[in-house]
């Protein structure tokens, strides 16, 4: 290499080594962001088993939420099953009553009428991605609880509710992730099954939905990751009562319900902060599972052809 | 809806064509068949009649509307949006390009596989059974019987047998090509269309593929291939069609055609100074 060459690769060789420096700094930043965090949630939700002595089982599957007091043992009042199996059910309930329409609107957009749905369907639910929690929360309020208690009966207030408002919020992603996964079955495959004579339905049901299924499962995960750390809208329409749920009317509570409600209101360092802490854990928790669940179908899935 | 006729072939000489002297059993006819995407017309009228047993080849450069003359055949247009069949498409004395026919049920007489192998996302028993299933079939010694003779007829059983239960995407291409055309022999059609079958295949496989045609052909299933190689036009048809711009130029026995091109344009083509 000629010595003029040489210098005049050099400043760009040192760009190079900047624009290196600045992105990887970035990425590092995160990275530490991410770790630090789960490291703190972790460490302050450990302290409820470490320091305060709470044995891990009587957290788990107790089911007297009263952290400011202690049963006969001196062991605080911690039972947190309440909280899980409230999360659970509205996660689970507002997936089974978003799946439908979702799937319904995804494959109206891609299979009966794209223009409409591209044009007028897709920038409709796009603004419903946009509207912030608390709105849906009084919208829930005012209408969903006096609905609900009008034809199932109890105040209104409990899963029942909580899980359409879920339903509501977590439709937006549910739907624009089925329809991503159904445009993405090879145009083949449609092909192929109207050239051995299937209707249309035929061909929906049995070939375009089952090669989608890997997506659509995606989509339900993604949904249910939302409507399990949705805190604001819950809490205000849920009941907020720390109880086995009973029935799907009766006032209940989820981990983010009461971690929203009684945070701010607890010192640090007391048993009732560190508890809510373990809660945050356990979500942190859950949703790494959900994700982690949602690489593996993605792996499975990959290879569509 | 009008039920498709399932009436005898007629046996009389094919109209539009050169050689009327034979008398082939006319199975399928088009009588000046246009496709028009918008106002665009990509099909200029064409009218060629097949007959059972026979194996046609349309052939020409790429874009001359070869394939979209096939498929306007079993009416594979009418699912794009814009796109317009005109003319009629006569299937056993019956004009098929008709509103109120029924196309669905139409499909399962003319068969089609296409340019990609596209297996369905399923075990390849499943692959074969599919169009079955959903024609009615369920009792599992007929499906399983079904799925045999077409594994067999499509010359790919002795390869798949052992292993019904795996994916269709574990084939290879050609054996997935085998597999697309048993899938479509599963209905027992008259006609089975094939757009390209050979061009993502391996010599091999395009050999074991033509195998297959010749031997629907002698089963008196009429086949209509569309294909850019000439030599497997050679081979493997019996009577061809020359299409260029949207026009279908020359059309007679294959042989004879090759031999003793009549239009200036097919001996350009043949001889390779275009296309």
């Amino acid at each position: 290499m000629a010595k003029g060459e040489e210098k005049a690769l050099r400043p760009k060789r040192a760009i190079e080594r900047r624009g290196l420096a600045i992105t990887g700094a970035c990425v590092l930043l995160v990275a530490v962001l991410v770790l630090t965090l789960i490291f703190m949630v972790a460490s302050r939700g450990l302290a409820t088993f470490t320091t305060d002595g709470t044995p891990f089982a009587s957290f788990m599957t107790g089911t007297t939420w009263n952290p400011h007091q202690n049963d006969a043992n001196g062991i605080p009042l911690v039972g947190a099953l309440p909280m899980i199996a409230g999360s659970f059910s509205v996660t689970l309930l507002s997936c089974l009553i978003a799946l439908p329409f979702a799937l319904g609107s995804a494959i109206f957009v891609v299979e009966v009428n794209p223009t409409f749905g591209t044009r007028v369907f897709q920038p409709l639910t796009e603004l419903l991605v946009g509207i912030p929690s608390v709105v849906f929360g009084l919208v829930g309020l005012r209408i969903i609880v006096p609905w609900t208690r009008s034809w199932a009966g109890g105040t209104g207030y409990g899963i029942l509710s909580g899980s359409i408002v879920l339903a509501f919020m977590i439709l937006p992603t549910v739907t624009s992730l089925s329809i991503d996964a159904i445009r993405a079955v090879p145009q083949s495959y449609r092909d192929g099954s109207y050239g051995l004579g299937c209707t249309r339905w035929q061909t929906i049901a049995h070939v375009v939905l089952p090669s989608a299924s890997s997506g659509i499962l995606t989509a339900v995960i993604l949904g249910m990751t939302r409507a399990f750390g949705e805190a604001l809208a819950v809490q205000m329409v849920v009941g907020n009562a720390a109880q086995i749920p009973t029935s799907l009317t009766t006032p209940a509570a989820t981990l983010t319900s009461v971690i929203t409600t009684s945070m701010g209101n607890e010192a640090m360092g007391t048993v009732y902060n560190d508890v809510l802490w373990s809660l945050a854990l356990v979500l942190l928790i859950m949703s790494l599972v959900f994700i982690l669940i949602i690489h593996i179908i993605g792996r499975k899935g990959a290879p569509r052809g | 809806m009008t039920p498709i006729n399932q009436g005898p072939v007629s046996t009389r000489p094919a109209t539009g064509e050169g050689d009327a002297a034979d008398l082939r059993s006319v199975i399928l006819e088009t009588r000046d068949v246009t496709v028009t995407y918008g106002t665009h017309e990509a099909l200029h009228p064409t009218s060629l009649a097949f007959a059972a047993g026979e194996v046609t080849s349309l052939i020409g450069p790429s874009g001359c509307g070869k394939s979209t003359y096939l498929r306007s055949i079993n009416l594979m247009n009418r699912e794009i949006e814009g796109c317009k069949v005109g003319g009629q498409v006569i299937y056993r004395g019956q004009d098929v390009n008709a509103p109120g026919v029924d196309l669905f049920e139409l499909r399962k007489h003319i068969g089609m596989v296409f340019q990609q192998p596209n297996p369905f996302h399923k075990s390849i028993y499943e692959n074969v059974a599919f169009a079955p299933r959903r024609h009615g079939i369920t009792k599992k010694s007929d499906l399983d019987q079904l799925v045999e003779e077409s594994l067999r007829a499509a010359a790919i059983w002795d390869e798949v047998k052992d292993k019904l239960s795996e994916s269709g995407f574990a084939l290879s291409g050609g054996q997935q090509q085998r597999l697309c055309i048993a899938r479509t022999l599963a209905m027992h059609p008259d006609i089975v269309l094939m757009d390209e079958p050979c061009s993502a295949l391996d010599p091999i496989s395009t050999f074991a593929v033509e195998e297959t045609i010749r031997s629907m052909a002698s089963r008196g299933i009429c086949t209509i291939i569309v294909t850019h190689n000439m030599e497997q036009a050679a081979r493997v048809s019996d009577r061809c069609a020359f299409f260029l711009l949207g026009e279908m130029v020359e059309t007679g026995v294959t042989a004879e055609m090759f031999a003793n091109p009549s239009d200036q344009r097919l001996d350009d083509y043949l001889t390779g100074r275009f296309g």
